[in-house]
């Protein structure tokens, strides 16, 4: 490897970066929400639901789609589809 | 108190945002006390250069509206631990916020911290209205180049306008080519400086780490490379420091690695 090439694999890293770090953004930009607000949401979440009801938190599905409920609102919206297994009153 | 400090440059693209970032960025290395605000309501852009886009939850129009208090949209930058953003909105726009409220969070803002650094939209419309409202002065950022400088000398009658007078005004030049300023294919610093008639902040040459800066999400003020010390250069100055203008390296390349003389 000559000199000049370390300049240029360090100039591919910096645009490999970039792009990452752009398609993460776009996302969260179309969304409305970045990815780490979406995760402490989802642990608020869970914290929450968990203090009343037992549920399956593998399962659980949170998400914010563009369209609105049945692709029918008027903007984004926030679904959560989270499976029970029971109320903690049963046990 | 603290100062309130509007980067505005009429034109887009000729490194508003990226000066913000870095002497904000520089001003806290100095140990003090910065929060930089991004005033382009819908296109928000100074997180991603600062490499926050991740912890964006609250922005200013949240604050505006009183959504959240001032602190829960303030993001503590990952370097500089007395370094904070208030990000844009991404979906809403320049109409969500009037100058009379940005003059009120200027004035809170001034509490809490020693440079409030205000990113102002291109344009000269409400969204420059807006960041200019609380400013006690003004950083001009002009490329050496016809557009932008046209640009720049009818924003400084806007800033006059808005009670910013050309004594508060100070001109940063950025993407400066000393090469093509040698060979008299580019504005020199002097032709820039006599059409405008301010002061000098400072002078930013073209440098690909700019790039590779933003590209990372990391500022390089105060690095080794030209751009990094003529941002550091910059912040010293606004702190009264008296700085001479950096004079860049004539020589090309070669001639350093050989010592020939030019």
């Amino acid at each position: 490897m000559g000199f000049m090439d370390l300049f240029k694999k360090k100039e591919v890293n910096s645009g490999k970066t970039a792009k990452n770090r752009l398609q993460l953004a776009l996302q969260a930009d179309r969304a409305g929400v970045s990815p780490d607000v979406m995760e402490q949401m989802k642990r608020d979440i869970i914290a929450v639901i968990t203090k009343y009801i037992d549920i399956d938190t593998e399962g659980l599905d949170i998400k914010v789609d563009h369209n609105g409920l049945d692709g029918q609102g008027d903007g984004p919206s926030i679904y959560a589809s989270i499976p029970i297994r029971g109320t903690k009153k049963d046990e | 108190m603290g100062e309130v400090i509007v980067i505005t440059s009429g034109k887009g693209g000729v490194g508003k945002t990226t000066t913000v970032s870095n002497i904000g960025t520089g001003l806290a290395m100095l140990n003090k006390k910065v929060v930089l605000v991004d005033t382009d309501i819908g296109l928000r852009n100074l997180d991603i250069v600062m490499g926050l886009e991740n912890r964006v939850i609250f922005n200013l129009v949240d604050v505006i509206e009183g959504t959240c208090k001032i602190n829960q949209a303030l993001i503590r930058d990952k370097r500089q631990e007395n370094l904070y953003l208030m990000p844009a909105a991404q979906s809403r726009d320049k109409t969500a916020v009037t100058p009379e409220q940005m003059k009120l969070l200027c004035d809170d803002l001034k509490q809490e911290f020693d440079y409030v650094l205000m990113d102002c939209p291109a344009g000269i419309e409400q969204g420059f209205l807006n960041a200019v409202a609380g400013a006690d002065r003004a950083l001009l950022v002009v490329n050496p180049e016809v557009s932008s400088v046209r640009d720049a000398d009818h924003v400084t009658g806007l800033l006059q306008k808005n009670g910013i007078m050309n004594d508060n005004v100070g001109l940063i030049i950025t993407r400066y080519r000393p090469e093509m300023v040698k060979n008299g294919d580019m504005l020199s610093k002097e032709d820039v400086l006599d059409v405008m008639g301010l002061k000098l902040m400072g002078i930013v040459p073209e440098d690909e780490n700019i790039i590779v800066s933003s590209n990372n999400g990391t500022p390089l003020v105060g690095s080794d490379c030209n751009a990094g010390r003529a941002y550091m250069n910059i912040c010293r100055r606004i702190q009264g420091e008296d700085v001479p203008i950096m004079e860049f390296e004539k020589k090309g390349f070669f001639a350093r690695l050989f010592g020939k003389k030019n």
